[in-house]
């Protein structure tokens, strides 16, 4: 078990410098010298050069990219060169805010998928399970950006039940901040519950064959019985791998869904980072988002060999 | 008694013969593959959307009702009606030809993403699986730390990096849709590269660019396929995601995102605006799904039918 994590450890270090390599070039490639940007294309070459200096931009890229990366591993991600903000703070922020939404939205996934998956799968087959399908191909498939503007267009101004966007903190008035998560968790939540609709049900079909599973009918329990204490049970083990890899995904990828919500999570910040051209915003957001997606990753691969004694570690 | 011989008889009989055999398809890994996926519901009519889409895209000039640029001052938010069908925007312009004309770039993106991913991404792996090692490992770390990235955040980036606009939103597709190119090849470089047809090649003395491109590849070509069905789809809804965040198709050329984008700021005004691009979008993203599923089922007969 140790030297498993242990693998899997420095399997996730380089990835991780790699990433923060990517990002940091990322940065340097973008056209344009920043000290001619901070002083204007007027400046004399004198002051240029100072400048050029104090900015350490005189130095080769490994050098640069070794202070950065100093400064970032010391918890210094930089300013904000729109509002003098400290990177590293805005990060907490907005990842709390990411946080609420990404919960809502495994919410709503899960609260859609299991009924979707163990339906599907008890009644293979049946004119409700390829409803169903249908149902899940449709969720799998309807572009975020394009569920969001329906749920707006009918739930908020149409019905008048929600408000459009926006986000209170819950500390402040949680009715409101329930109000206000509902349509975004949605919108996050439904394609994912078509992906994990269909692992259960593909996990469940394959217990369901299984010998304990006959064993069980046999026995004389009620199939009711049947499907939670035994099917469900095992069916669940792969579905905590999607359900484990989407969490990660909203952690990161929310960023269409909180930009037409105005949820203040970590995709509007990357997209106003872009936007603004922002620079330390963007190269902090993108680093900050890749270590929780590889965190994310490297649980699902442990809590997998949690719940399935079976999966071996070597 | 009786019943069991003429039972037995029954069985004895040659089986009906089944259209794939009597077209002679069995024996044409190609060709019976296209069969079952054609055959499946799903692999006819997800077939069938994207030719509907596909067509529509190329005649665009011919069915379009109206030029997608022009405007018509007076005729401002019009609600769907005759003579337009879809409605009209802010400028008067025709919704319906416009989101005719917007599939163009949707399917120009999927189609241009995917072929430059294939075209680096396949070879990538396929060295990487065959020389193993460090090549293998260097390699294949690159392509994980793509992977760590979510695929928008990533396009995001690099269109930050190239500029906004239509083309770059492309290439920043491709490049986020290059490392499942490259995972694909390898695996399936795995499998191949003790089996002993290499090995009979190479006994007859081929050198290792032609086992790997003359050899190794063509066998590689059913997953590649899978992974190209796939990866048009995501790579026309990031390209309309990234439109959508204005990093893509600059307006006034209408492409599905940034028409979804438009349609935000008349939500009050227009429910029609954004509701039949956002429609078209999604229609077509089904019927590549539906068709892709097809595809895997038709090349993986133990995955039949769970669905």
């Amino acid at each position: 078990m140790a030297r498993f994590i242990a693998s899997r450890l420095l399997q996730a270090i380089p990835v991780v410098f790699l990433a923060s390599v990517l990002v940091f070039l990322l940065i340097k490639m973008i056209p344009g010298d920043p000290a001619w940007v901070i002083l204007g294309e007027n400046a004399r070459t004198v002051e240029y050069e100072a400048l050029r200096e104090k900015l350490g931009l005189n130095q080769p890229l490994y050098i640069q990219y070794g202070k950065w990366l100093i400064h970032v591993l010391q918890g210094d991600l930089g300013v904000s060169q729109i509002n003098r903000f400290p990177v590293g703070t805005m990060l907490v922020l907005k990842g709390q805010a990411t946080l609420e939404l990404a919960l809502g939205a495994m919410f709503v996934s899960t609260v859609l998928a299991f009924p979707i998956g163990i339906f599907s799968a008890i009644k293979r087959g049946s004119l409700i399970d390829r409803l169903l399908t249908l149902v899940t191909s449709l969720f799998y498939a309807i572009p975020t950006f394009w569920l969001a503007i329906l749920l707006v267009l009918f739930v908020s101004l149409r019905l008048k039940w929600l408000p459009p966007s926006g986000r209170v903190a819950p500390t402040e008035d949680f009715g409101q901040f329930l109000r206000l998560l509902i349509l975004p968790a949605i919108t996050l939540g439904v394609p994912t519950s078509a992906v994990l609709a269909r692992f259960i049900k593909m996990s469940l079909l394959e217990v369901l064959q299984q010998d304990y599973i006959r064993t069980a009918r046999s026995k004389g329990l009620q199939e009711r019985m049947v499907l939670i204490r035994h099917a469900l049970r095992n069916a669940l083990i792969p579905v905590v791998t999607v359900f484990g890899l989407q969490l990660g995904n909203f952690l990161g990828g929310a960023v269409v869904t909180e930009s037409i919500y105005l949820w203040p999570g970590l995709g509007s910040m990357a997209l106003h980072g872009i936007l603004t051209r922002d620079y330390p915003v963007v190269q902090g957001v993108v680093l900050f988002v890749v270590v929780v997606f590889v965190v994310m990753n490297l649980l699902v691969d442990l809590t997998y060999g949690f719940l399935d004694p079976r999966v071996r570690y070597d | 008694m009786a019943d069991a011989i003429s039972q037995v008889a029954v069985d004895l009989k040659p089986r009906r013969q089944t259209l794939e055999r009597r077209l002679g398809l069995e024996h044409s890994m190609f060709w019976s593959t296209a069969f079952r996926t054609l055959r499946a519901p799903g692999g006819w009519s997800g077939l069938l959307i994207v030719m509907i889409m596909v067509l529509m895209s190329i005649a665009a000039p011919l069915v379009s009702p109206y030029d997608p640029l022009e405007i018509h001052k007076t005729e401002q938010f019009l609600a769907p009606q005759s003579p337009y069908l879809f409605g009209t925007d802010e400028f008067g312009r025709d919704l319906l030809s416009r989101t005719i004309w917007a599939g163009r770039i949707s399917l120009l993106a999927g189609a241009f993403a995917v072929t430059f991913a294939m075209a680096i991404g396949v070879p990538l792996g396929l060295v990487a699986g065959f020389f193993g090692r460090t090549t293998d490992a260097v390699l294949m770390r690159v392509m994980d730390t793509l992977l760590a990235f979510p695929g928008i955040l990533l396009a995001m980036a690099i269109v930050a990096v190239i500029g906004p606009g239509s083309l770059n939103a492309m290439i920043a597709v491709a490049i986020v849709s290059i490392p499942t190119f490259a995972r694909v090849a390898r695996s399936s470089m795995l499998t191949q590269k003790n089996m002993d047809y290499v090995m009979a090649a190479r006994a007859l003395g081929a050198g290792n660019g032609r086992i790997i491109f003359r050899g190794i590849l063509p066998n590689a070509i059913p997953v590649v396929l899978v992974q190209i069905s796939v990866s048009v789809a995501f790579a026309i809804l990031v390209e309309a995601a990234l439109s959508f965040l204005g990093l893509g198709t600059q307006p006034p050329d209408p492409s599905w995102g940034n028409l979804l984008q438009t349609s935000r700021k008349f939500l009050y005004q227009a429910w029609w605006y954004g509701v039949f691009p956002g429609a078209f979008l999604t229609t077509l993203i089904v019927g590549l799904n539906l068709f892709s599923e097809a595809l895997r089922d038709a090349l993986d007969p133990t995955r039949r039918n769970l669905f």
